[in-house]
């Protein structure tokens, strides 16, 4: 009698197992469960978008470097970065390797913005290139103009204290913490207001290009600085 | 247009002759051809390894960087090749791609170094040829899985601002990450253990209460199991729940496999509370209690061996099935035979085929239990038979479960074997980049010192100290101190810096006492330094060190004067003399100097730094001598 009993229940037993697991297959056949973890995907990923810049001839026509010295410049960008294009990580990486102290991202990231000019998210040896000329080969104006845009986060035409302050903390983050004196909160946002008091002529709180260029041009170090960097290459 | 078989463009436009007879139209007009260069050899210089071709070869595909105007770049003018400083094995099979038109792979080059060769002369990798193709992809998936690896442990650096949402789920993925995750994850380890426990026990008969028969301890106990399983079964509710609510893509996490063993686990209980009252289906639903053995199953989330296992099986899908499948034939097969043989056998207990389906199994398997034994010699004689051919299909498809199994170890092995050594690497890394810092100080002190040697008028010294800094190292140098002169800070090295940490701590808060031990440089508040370099030394002894001559009174000075801005260094020497020699109360401090890469932090340097002349200043080296150390102002 009990052996009955049971002997029904172990069927239930079977036939309700049976049950679960087939729910379970159903479920996972109609994809609403998974039952593999990320695994590493083997379709096609997308190929390296690769890129190659324009003629030596162009080149040499666009920016005022000689032949030899873009072709030293390409040599180096191209050991970087095989694939002719530098994304903003690799940028950020690159730089980070002269700052080993600090924190250099934050400024690597103002950076390539200024250098994209085209604003693809990506640098091109163009790009690269024309930056370079400016900088190097360039007239005060134009550099001052680009250090402007530089500072100009948001490229709206004005400098407003915020933006200042940013680019203020980036470049005090590549100092690192271990300095002398030690670093302390508001160095910045002080520093910002001694710009400002220098820049700003008619006090509105944001500084205009002209504005920055006139000061720029009546101020010595900063006129002798420009020269600095001419014979990098 | 296929450009690799470009050589036989002359041939296939010389046959269009056989079209002009039947045309009906005139032809257009045949480009000319104006560039009248003779096909040349060009010279490929790479590393030393020169390789020529043909300048047809290389424009066969003109997307690439040999085959475009790029190559320019790197050309040399005076020896009149195309120097490109890569590895010349792997270009070789570049070079190939050009004159056959199919990539091959070479089996001895590292994965990643032929695709970066391949990205730099622009050549995308889904040409390589058939031969070589698997090859070329098994290795690049072991690698992506290798850097897939690294990238997890990644993970574990905690970033700064996490909601309260990502924290538990960064808690609950990777228990080891703070002792409240470690807490919970023992904890449901434990009630795991004691519900799958409760289930054993439930069933052992526990001793007659008098009654004829003894009864199983649930039925004898069954409020204290019940209690025992409603609290295991609140707790799994609750952390099923608290995971719902931290997963960041909560559809996805309820797809998955762990949260179907938690459901699974819990919902037999909940539907035992509602069907208790009903005589039917109770009885049925009693029998749900089969499933409360998946608990078990959540024990995987604590066993790294049980996911690899599981792992396995899952991966093995294909081999199980084949075996499961080849077994049911067989079984049926041989299920039949003995039946029809035994059919004649007089209290045979064949009395079906479903009846010697067991038969079958049992030694196909080799068990042999012995209950069903064949009487007849066709019985016996296929009995063998089926326990011959059971060993054989068994033994087929494990081996190929066993390699799979291998691998999978193999790879958590080295996975783990990695992020042991990850660490290592990265203080070995740490420190190399320390020692460029400190590259960059020590060569301002060689600077400093070289001004003012020039001050006092010493050449020989000069050359000996002006170390052979490579063009590259001075211009890097150049530019920190541009930095420096921006922000009007200086580049300190480590131990300097806890140095004025320590001063300034001891300024603002002096009830301090500098024996607070804190956690490491990585602190950035000021009282928040490391005051162990400190504890030796008791205030007002003074410790002998070797000095530098002027240079320990710059930087002395230095700490004395927080408020003293940099004025010129030169100008700090002679004072610094003066001052020092006034006595009294000297607050200094030792000055170590940094030697790279080998410095231990504990170490105060006492080393001797390099013979250095002292000036002749007899001010500053009479002062120089004794630095006494305070720790106090």
């Amino acid at each position: 009698m009990l052996s009955a009993i049971w002997e029904t229940e172990g069927l239930q037993t079977v036939g309700i197992v049976v049950l679960v697991f087939a729910s379970i297959k159903l479920l996972h056949l109609l994809g609403l469960i998974s039952f593999s973890e990320d695994s590493v995907e083997d379709e096609l990923e997308l190929s390296t978008v690769r890129h190659r810049p324009e003629g030596l001839e162009q080149l040499e026509a666009r920016t005022r470097f000689s032949r030899k010295e873009l072709q030293i410049l390409y040599r180096g960008f191209k050991n970087e970065c095989p694939s002719g294009i530098v994304n903003e990580e690799t940028f950020k990486d690159i730089y980070a390797q002269f700052f080993p102290q600090g924190e250099s991202s934050t400024y690597a990231h103002f950076l390539f913005n200024a250098f994209d000019t085209d604003h693809n998210g990506s640098l091109s040896f163009e790009d690269f290139v024309m930056g370079l000329s400016i900088l190097l080969r360039g007239t005060i104006q134009e550099k001052l103009n680009w250090a402007f845009n530089l500072y100009d986060i948001n490229k709206d035409g004005y400098i407003t204290k915020e933006e200042m302050l940013d680019i203020m903390k980036a470049i005090y983050d590549m100092m690192g913490k271990c300095t002398y004196p030690i670093l302390k909160e508001d160095t910045p946002r002080q520093h910002v207001e001694v710009f400002f008091q220098k820049m700003d002529k008619n006090k509105d709180g944001v500084v205009t290009i002209d504005e920055f260029i006139d000061c720029c041009q009546n101020d010595e170090n900063i006129m002798r600085s420009m020269h600095l960097f001419e014979n990098v290459l | 247009m296929a450009t690799g078989v470009a050589a036989w463009l002359p041939f296939a436009r010389a046959a269009a002759i056989g079209w002009m007879p039947v045309a009906n139209s005139p032809m257009p007009v045949a480009p000319m051809d104006h560039s009248k260069r003779q096909d040349e050899l060009i010279m490929l210089n790479v590393s030393g390894h020169r390789f020529q071709t043909w300048r047809t070869t290389l424009d066969r595909y003109p997307d690439t960087l040999l085959g475009s105007s790029e190559k320019d770049f790197f050309y040399n003018a005076e020896t009149k090749e195309y120097f490109f400083d890569r590895d010349p094995e792997a270009f070789r099979s570049i070079l190939n791609f050009y004159r056959t038109g199919k990539l091959h792979y070479p089996r001895n080059q590292c994965i990643s170094a032929y695709d970066e060769e391949l990205i730099f002369f622009g050549i995308i990798p889904e040409i390589i040829g058939d031969c070589c193709y698997e090859e070329y992809k098994d290795r690049k998936r072991e690698n992506l899985e290798r850097l897939q690896d690294d990238q997890e442990e990644n993970r574990d650096t905690k970033p700064p601002n996490m909601s309260v949402r990502e924290a538990m789920w960064r808690a609950f993925e990777n228990p080891h990450t703070s002792t409240m995750a470690l807490v919970f994850y023992y904890v449901t380890g434990f009630f795991i253990a004691i519900s799958v426990i409760t289930n054993v026990v439930e069933t052992v008969p526990c001793g007659s209460t008098g009654n004829q028969k003894d009864m199983p301890c649930g039925e004898r106990y069954t409020v204290a199991f019940f209690c025992m399983d409603t609290a295991c079964v609140m707790i799994f509710t609750v952390e099923y729940l608290m995971r719902l609510f931290a997963a960041p893509s909560r559809y996805r996490f309820m797809r998955s496999v762990m949260s179907i063993i938690d459901v699974v686990a819990i919902l037999p209980y909940y539907i035992g509370l509602v069907m208790t009252d009903n005589e039917d289906v109770s009885g049925a639903f009693v029998t749900l209690r089969v499933f409360r053995v998946f608990r078990i199953f959540k024990f995987s989330r604590h066993s790294q061996g049980l996911r690899i296992l599981g792992y396995t099986l899952k991966s093995c899908a294909s081999e199980l099935g084949f075996l499961l499948f080849s077994l049911t034939m067989a079984i049926i097969i041989f299920a039949t035979v003995m039946f029809y043989a035994e059919k004649g056998s007089s209290s045979s207990k064949f009395t079906s085929i479903p009846a010697s389906f067991w038969y079958t199994i049992v030694t196909m398997t080799t068990l042999g239990y012995g209950d069903m034994v064949p009487k007849t010699i066709a019985g016996k004689i296929f009995g063998s038979i089926c326990s011959l051919s059971g060993v054989l299909v068994i033994a087929l498809p494990v081996p190929v479960i066993v390699s799979n199994f291998s691998r999978i170890y193999h790879q958590n092995q080295r996975a783990d074997k990695r992020r042991a050594q990850k660490k290592a690497r990265l203080a070995r890394i740490r420190i190399s980049k320390s020692g460029s810092a400190n590259a960059f100080l020590h060569s301002k002190r060689n600077g400093l010192l070289n001004e003012l040697l020039e001050l006092t008028d010493t050449e020989e010294d000069e050359q000996k100290l002006t170390k052979c800094t490579s063009l590259l190292e001075s211009q890097h140098h150049h530019l920190l101190n541009c930095l420096e002169k921006t922000t009007a800070h200086v580049f300190v090295d480590e131990q300097m810096y806890q140095q004025n940490c320590l001063e300034t701590a001891l300024q603002t808060c002096p009830s301090r006492s500098p024996s607070i031990s804190t956690h490491d440089s990585s602190a950035g508040s000021c009282c928040g330094c490391r005051a162990k370099r400190n504890a030796p030394l008791p205030s007002g002894r003074p410790v002998p060190t070797h000095t530098q001559g002027p240079l320990q009174e710059l930087s002395a000075l230095h700490i004395q004067s927080h408020t003293a801005s940099r004025s010129n260094l030169n100008r700090k020497a002679e004072e610094s003399g003066r001052l020092n020699s006034k006595g009294g109360r000297i607050t200094t401090a030792i000055i170590s100097l940094p030697s790279p890469p080998d410095l231990t932090p504990d170490s105060d340097s006492l080393r001797r730094p390099p013979q250095r002349r002292q000036p002749a200043d007899p001010a500053a080296s009479s002062a120089g001598i004794n630095i006494i150390r305070v720790s106090a102002l």
